[in-house]
């Protein structure tokens, strides 16, 4: 417990502008790739228990389409981009050109292709801006699609950090508003750091805590 | 005093115990393991939502006792007791311990599903509480209830509807 409790509010704000750079530049992204405006909310950065976490899409149980991808290298962790099925699903219709696709059905390789390709370039963005931002190196893992229970889903993101902490911080930015008549969406991008990492970036961007710093 | 229809609802790396006509359920397991240690004859049952292994993982001098299967089993078996159980008697149920993503990583922790199966097992076999039914592995997510009038464990999926076992 108490593992984030004396994170300064200037931490804070670095891990926000990486949330607002990250998701900025992955929105960037998907308006080249699909040729339409998208828009994103400010992003949030809360310390929360990890029942709180579950709830950020709608509840545990909830049903999402999740791209999650590890990253390696001077800092570790996870990155998710989580959608809700039906959004998820208007992304592979445009892409596939073909109105009857659905990441719903299990068994459509194309269609679940097809969306782990988006979030692909999503979280490539995001994980480039946070590697520029922080001139900390890092490569990406494979990516991984899912469309199942968001408590099962973000579980896989916080387990290393669960043996250290029963608290979290996430760094959550929504991208809403896709396309010129302004179709509400949501798609939350969650930074997941692994602890020592958060040192890392701190340390990278000049907001150690004191004690470090001596 | 209780409501006939409540849940008790217990969340991620928590335990807690309810009685008939009470059901205790937990939702979004995914590696996690959903482990229910229950006495039928008293209908009294207890949960436990584990994330990790073993104790020895933890990075803290204090540890939140569900997260781990050898804490949470322990704490449970004591809160059952106290309530009356009869050791003899508990019988175990539990679902979970998926793995929901492929990856291709030397991270051990994106293959802790398995090992959090391997730990409950040993750990009950050493307390010799038999393990009636399990629904565990595979790559999917799912919610439990358990319903200690009737010893039933109702398994959710996504995708695949509902089972009992």
């Amino acid at each position: 417990m108490g593992y984030f409790s004396n994170l300064k509010q200037l931490q804070l704000d670095i891990l926000k502008e990486i949330g607002n750079i990250g998701a900025g530049n992955a929105a960037s992204s998907l308006s080249d790739f699909l040729g339409m405006s998208v828009m994103m909310t400010v992003p949030k950065v809360n310390v929360v228990s990890f029942d709180e976490m579950m709830e950020i899409t709608g509840g545990s149980e909830h049903i999402q389409a999740a791209v999650f991808v590890p990253f390696e290298g001077e800092i570790n962790g996870s990155v998710y981009i989580l959608f809700a099925p039906e959004d998820a699903d208007r992304f592979v219709k445009l892409l596939t050109n073909d109105p009857s696709q659905t990441v719903l059905n299990s068994n459509n390789s194309l269609a679940l292709s097809a969306f782990k390709e988006l979030g692909n370039i999503l979280v490539g963005s995001y994980l480039r801006a946070l590697s520029d931002f922080s001139n900390l190196q890092l490569y990406q893992h494979v990516p991984n699609v899912t469309i199942d229970m968001a408590g099962a889903i973000l579980t896989e993101g916080i387990l290393e950090i669960s043996t250290v902490s029963d608290e979290v911080i996430l760094i959550e930015t929504v991208l809403n508003e896709l396309g010129d008549n302004k179709q509400p969406m949501s798609g939350h991008f969650v930074l997941l750091p692994d602890p020592l990492t958060y040192k890392k970036i701190f340390k990278a961007l000049g907001v150690s805590s004191d004690d470090e710093q001596s | 005093m209780m409501n006939s229809r409540d849940v008790v609802k217990v969340g991620i790396a928590d335990l807690n115990i309810c009685h008939a006509p009470q059901t205790i359920s937990t939702s979004g397991l995914g590696s996690c393991i959903g482990l229910v240690i229950y006495d039928e004859v008293k209908k009294i049952a207890g949960l436990v939502h584990v994330m990790l292994p073993h104790s020895s993982l933890s990075r803290t001098s204090e540890i939140k006792v569900g997260k781990y299967a050898d804490s949470g089993i322990d704490t449970l078996l004591n809160m059952l007791e106290k309530e009356g159980t009869a050791k003899y008697r508990l019988k175990a149920k539990m679902a979970g311990g998926a793995q929901m993503f492929q990856v291709q990583n030397s991270n051990p922790m994106l293959r802790i599903g398995k090992r959090n199966v391997e730990a409950v097992e040993e750990i009950l076999n050493n307390y010799r509480i038999p393990i009636i039914a399990q629904d565990v592995g595979g790559n999917k997510g799912r919610t439990i209830e358990f319903i200690p009038e009737t010893g039933e464990l109702k398994v959710r999926t996504a995708h695949e509807g509902v089972k009992f076992i």
